[in-house]
């Protein structure tokens, strides 16, 4: 048991180390500053892959944490209310689609992404597009989540409140959603991380234009995609790793924000 | 059996009977609620007790397979041709364990008022604090209304949320076995308020401990289960001819301590 802890913690201290040292030879503020400028060489900087990362994440979030959240709520708190047979069934088909789509591989909505937005709708290679591939990615973890932190709410509080006279929504509204923050911003950080971090549906949703995105309708790259074309398709191997150690260090920070988050909320 | 005063009820139970599916939990309860006082609802685990208390607020409603049969009458209005949310604000409800909401003193007592949109800031406070006086909290807590009301002991906190159902200025409070979960100090203390409570209000108290409906209450409604599992109203009257002087022999027994 010790030794296993021990080898897991020393890969994983390897892997984050090699990326890091090896990395951080080569970032300095130009580095941040300049964009990609292309071409086989992979000269210049991450600065409009920042831009695009921050951007798409940012967009997904909007779409899919209403959503998201919305969905939870309904299937904590309302979904056992209902009588209709048809509707029940309904909500067990959902349930069952929550489960399966988790653990759905994030290529499948890339190309689910693809023929709808990229091509169907005629979004293009785009942050729309990306973002509305994206939503459909991270909604499962965003309603997982929020129906575990619903389903900790202890039921005295609902209880206590419709004693009042509060009305149901009221109630979710005043009581049972702030006793469930924590939880349901750790699951919206989780999602943040996710987009952070996924490549192949953005491969095939936002493409890969390395210039600045200006607009929804833009093309871009997201660190993590760079990180892809930097390895695969130029001799930069050096900055592929140097984005990479940007990217790590951003993990970790998303981490330690869900940590505090969830401390100072429930303090 | 049915237990009918003159017209001086505030609630009236008229053969009153709840179902949980195809459970009949209550069979056919007829009894009126004495206005400005506090009436015990005993008996042993299981005979209804809660299940009647949380009829007089439709608090049953919250169970989605629960029905009912005959009807409750609150100022003489039958419960469910009146708006809910009007009728849990005429009956507050404190419960078995002390529940504040994860907020501060001040927002739990508020929490009433404001959601029966009450929005000025010096009138709110003012509810507040005559609600805490009025749950005998004040001195306790009048320096510490921004602090977390989970930093109160369990009787304090059972006295705020006692505080918190009178901010709404009910006519009945509903009180499903308060003191169960305090040690005997906080129970003192809980009783003791609730005799002061009563010129103002009507309590009704459900307790698995006779002794204490014996120094509450000044009515008790003693209930029992029949062959069907079914809650059943034995027996009705001031607490004092209830305990000295049973009509029923099965109120006898259990009083006595022959069974439950």
């Amino acid at each position: 048991m010790w030794l296993s802890c021990g080898l897991t913690v020393s890969i994983m201290l390897v892997v984050i180390g090699y990326v890091i040292i090896k990395g951080f030879a080569f970032i300095d503020l130009d580095f941040f500053l300049t964009p990609p400028r292309g071409g086989l060489s992979g000269e210049g900087g991450i600065s409009s892959t920042i831009v695009a990362t921050v951007y798409l994440v940012i967009t997904t979030l909007v779409f899919a944490t209403p959503l998201g959240v919305s969905a939870g709520i309904f299937l904590v708190e309302y979904a056992d209310n209902i009588k209709n047979k048809f509707v029940q069934k309904l909500i067990v088909f959902a349930r069952f689609g929550v489960e399966t789509l988790a653990g759905v591989p994030s290529i499948i909505f890339g190309l689910f992404g693809y023929a709808l937005f990229v091509t169907a709708l005629h979004f293009g290679f785009s942050i729309l597009s990306a973002a509305l591939a994206g939503t459909c990615l991270v909604i499962p973890v965003i309603i997982r989540t929020t129906e575990e932190a619903l389903k900790a709410v202890p039921n005295s509080y609902r209880e206590a409140s419709l004693a009042m006279g509060a009305g149901k929504w009221e109630t979710i509204w005043k009581v049972v959603l702030p006793s469930a923050i924590t939880g349901i911003s750790t699951g919206i950080v989780l999602s943040a991380g996710r987009i952070v971090s996924e490549t192949a549906i953005f491969y095939v949703t936002l493409g890969g234009s390395y210039r600045t995105p200006t607009s929804l309708m833009s093309s871009g790259r997201t660190m993590a995609l760079h990180v892809y074309y930097l390895a695969m398709e130029t001799r930069a191997f050096d900055k592929a790793l140097a984005t990479a150690a940007v990217l790590v260090i951003l993990i970790v920070l998303l981490n330690l924000v869900i940590n505090t988050v969830s401390r100072w909320l429930s303090a | 059996m049915a237990f009918r005063m003159k017209k001086e009820g505030v609630m009236e139970t008229i053969d009153y009977s709840l179902y949980y599916g195809g459970f009949k939990a209550l069979n056919s309860i007829t009894m009126d609620i004495p206005i400005n006082n506090i009436t015990a609802i005993i008996g042993p685990s299981g005979c209804g007790k809660s299940s009647l208390i949380r009829s007089f607020n439709r608090m049953n409603d919250l169970i989605s397979n629960s029905r009912t049969e005959g009807s409750i009458l609150v100022d003489g209005e039958d419960i469910y041709s009146q708006d809910v949310v009007r009728l849990r604000k005429k009956v507050g409800m404190v419960f078995q364990r002390p529940n504040p909401f994860p907020k501060s003193i001040f927002a739990n007592v508020a929490y009433g008022p404001r959601i029966h949109g009450i929005r000025d800031k010096s009138k709110l406070a003012a509810i507040v604090e005559s609600s805490i006086r009025d749950a005998a909290l004040w001195d306790e807590v009048k320096d510490d209304l921004g602090k977390s009301a989970f930093s109160l002991s369990g009787g304090q906190q059972q006295r705020l949320c006692i505080a918190r159902a009178l901010a709404v200025e009910p006519e009945v409070i509903l009180m499903d076995e308060p003191a169960s979960a305090l040690d005997p100090v906080a129970t003192l203390k809980i009783e003791e308020l609730m005799e002061k409570l009563k010129s103002k209000y009507t309590i009704v108290i459900v307790t698995h401990n006779m002794q204490q409906a014996a120094r509450v209450s000044d009515f008790t409604a003693f209930l029992l289960t029949d062959s069907n599992r079914s809650g059943n109203l034995i027996e009705f009257g001031k607490t004092s001819d209830i305990f000295t002087n049973p009509v029923d022999t099965r109120t006898e027994d259990y009083i006595s301590g022959r069974f439950g």
